[in-house]
């Protein structure tokens, strides 16, 4: 089977995660695994699934999250009309899917390596903590607004150093900001790999750390699109160079200096 | 079943091709079917210069439908020739260029850019974009510019066949069909997309950074349906019909009103593989409804007295 392809899937499981305040909020789905050769951490798939008929029309992306070759588990977070209807979804309904997309984090194992998430943002981490070959050389810091057990946190720790800070009041944003000011100079400083994903104000965030203490880092975009295979040019941003270049195919994964957020 | 379909000197295996601005240069897609068993790929909007397009956010999810507004978008045509164009060649694809430019002369000096590709088999004029500042769907909605610019382009297109594809953004589609079909085109396509839009209510936004946008999908599909019915009688040369094809059924729909072929275009979007198996159930539903040939098929609506 070719790496790439397109095909219709099982729905194996769906399972809230968590203790969201909005009950209902995070799940992981499990889909039969699509025959793919393999995947790596940063890119995404597009999943579709059958019951939408032409009643929405796009597919929606998802970060590559866990696979063990025989199933994929998918980390989505009810935010719109389609993930509602997605997390609604029961065993043995079929979606089409299309993967794996886009470009790959960095892999760098003998460097130390810092992993930023915020919220949601935490979910390609989680095949790049199982992937790594020298997880003692990563650091997971998540920063989150929701409770920390609607995330994969807990069970990272289990494989790397992890902080965290939630974002509770207005006055905590400034110490999540400091803190990431903080680790960005240190792994700066070490010439490590820092790596983000989350919501678009805490990547610019990163982004405007990194670029100012020359830190080599990677951000992942998450940008509306409708094809994911480079065709519609609806998910574009713009290159260091301020040409419009696809998320879908350029990215998902860019480095600092390299994209405007 | 005998698919393979001629007009004005463009052979096609079947009559499914995909719309332009869908399918980007259908490299893209080559991972999920053999291009070569469409009918052809109308590739991406290209004009003479590169172009970054409108700015983000372009599209919006609709019911059945979606808006965009990409802006043409394009590496230009020297870039395509160059950097696509080798392998859809080696790969023995159809491949219509769709053109877009600013003003007649300039659709003229694209057209003759393009004329000596021996791998372009037909150029799609696109008069109807909705999307851009210039041109665009000024040109679509006054019939005597449609005239000039199919002129320009029929001048300089050397023996390509010249396809204009017309917007339904206009009183009577019928008058730009015939002012295209008086300005030398071999076929029309038709439609581009709807002028739409949609708003936020809790941001208090378009949803569109350039607020009005293209509506296309399945939600436009009569709309569609409706002008190829028109046109198809009130012209002589043969007519592509697009719009919220989604199913072998819809494809059927277009060819019994009178399409020659059709262009599958946001349905690409429902997954990347949609164009490629919807050629085998086309085939597979001809037979299925007692259809002899598509030829036979074709056009033969019947209306009431």
């Amino acid at each position: 089977m070719s790496l790439r392809n397109c095909r219709n899937v099982k729905v194996l499981d769906v399972s809230p995660v968590g203790q969201s305040k909005r009950p209902g909020e995070f799940f992981e789905i499990t889909l039969e695994y699509p025959g793919w050769d393999g995947w790596q951490s940063g890119q995404f798939v597009m999943i579709r699934p059958a019951s939408w008929e032409l009643d929405l029309l796009w597919g929606r992306p998802f970060s590559l999250y866990s696979g063990d070759g025989e199933t994929l588990t998918l980390f989505v977070q009810n935010v719109g009309r389609g993930t509602s209807r997605i997390v609604s979804m029961q065993p043995g309904d079929e979606v089409a899917i299309w993967g794996p997309l886009g470009n790959t984090f960095a892999v760098e194992p003998d460097t130390p390596t810092l992993l930023l998430a915020g919220g949601i943002g935490i979910a390609p981490f989680r095949g790049y903590v199982e992937s790594h070959p020298k997880p003692e050389n990563l650091h997971l810091f998540l920063a989150h607004r929701l409770p920390k057990e609607c995330y994969p946190f807990e069970l990272l720790s289990k494989t790397v150093s992890t902080g965290s800070m939630a974002e509770e009041r207005p006055e905590d944003l400034q110490r999540i900001i400091d803190s990431l000011r903080e680790q960005i100079a240190d792994y700066a400083a070490r010439d490590g790999l820092v790596l983000c994903c989350g919501p678009t104000p805490f990547m610019k965030t990163v982004q405007a750390f990194a670029n100012e203490l020359g830190a080599r880092a990677q951000v992942s975009l998450e940008n509306r699109m409708a094809c994911g295979v480079g065709a519609c040019l609806g998910c574009v941003t713009k290159d260091g160079e301020g040409h419009h270049v696809q998320v879908c195919t350029k990215g998902p994964v860019f480095w600092t200096d390299k994209v405007e957020l | 079943m005998d698919m393979h379909v001629s007009f004005g000197g463009l052979e096609l295996d079947n009559p499914i091709m995909t719309a332009s601005g869908t399918f980007g240069f259908g490299l893209e897609f080559a991972a999920y079917g053999d291009l070569t068993k469409l009918g052809g790929i109308v590739a991406k909007g290209l004009s003479l210069k590169p172009r970054e397009g409108n700015p983000m956010p372009r599209i919006a999810e609709t019911p059945c439908g979606m808006l965009n507004a990409i802006g043409i978008q394009n590496p230009g045509v020297e870039n395509f020739l160059t950097q696509a164009m080798p392998a859809l060649k080696r790969m023995g694809v159809t491949v219509v260029a769709n053109l877009y430019a600013c003003d007649a002369e300039e659709f003229g000096e694209l057209a003759s850019v393009l004329a000596e590709e021996e791998g372009v088999a037909a150029l799609e004029v696109n008069v109807s974009c909705p999307n851009v500042k210039e041109g665009g769907i000024a040109f679509g909605q006054d019939p005597a510019q449609i005239g000039r610019v199919t002129e320009a382009v029929k001048k300089r297109a050397g023996n390509k066949h010249v396809m204009v594809k017309l917007s339904p953004n206009v009183t009577d589609i019928t008058v730009c069909a015939k002012a295209a079909a008086d300005g030398g085109a071999d076929s029309l396509s038709l439609i581009n997309t709807l002028s739409g839009m949609a708003v936020d209510i809790r941001k208090r936004k378009p949803r569109i950074a350039n607020v009005i946008a293209g509506l296309s999908g399945p939600a436009i599909k009569p709309v569609a349906l409706r002008c190829v019915h028109q046109v198809v009688r009130s012209v002589d040369i043969p007519v592509v019909g697009m719009g919220g094809i989604a199913s072998a059924e819809d494809v059927l729909e277009f060819i019994l009103v009178g399409a020659h072929a059709v262009q599958v275009g946001t349905a690409n979007f429902l997954r990347p593989d949609f164009a490629f198996t919807l050629v085998d159930e086309v085939e597979s539903l001809l037979e299925e409804i007692g259809a002899k040939s598509l030829e036979e098929f074709r056009g033969s609506l019947e209306l009431p007295l």
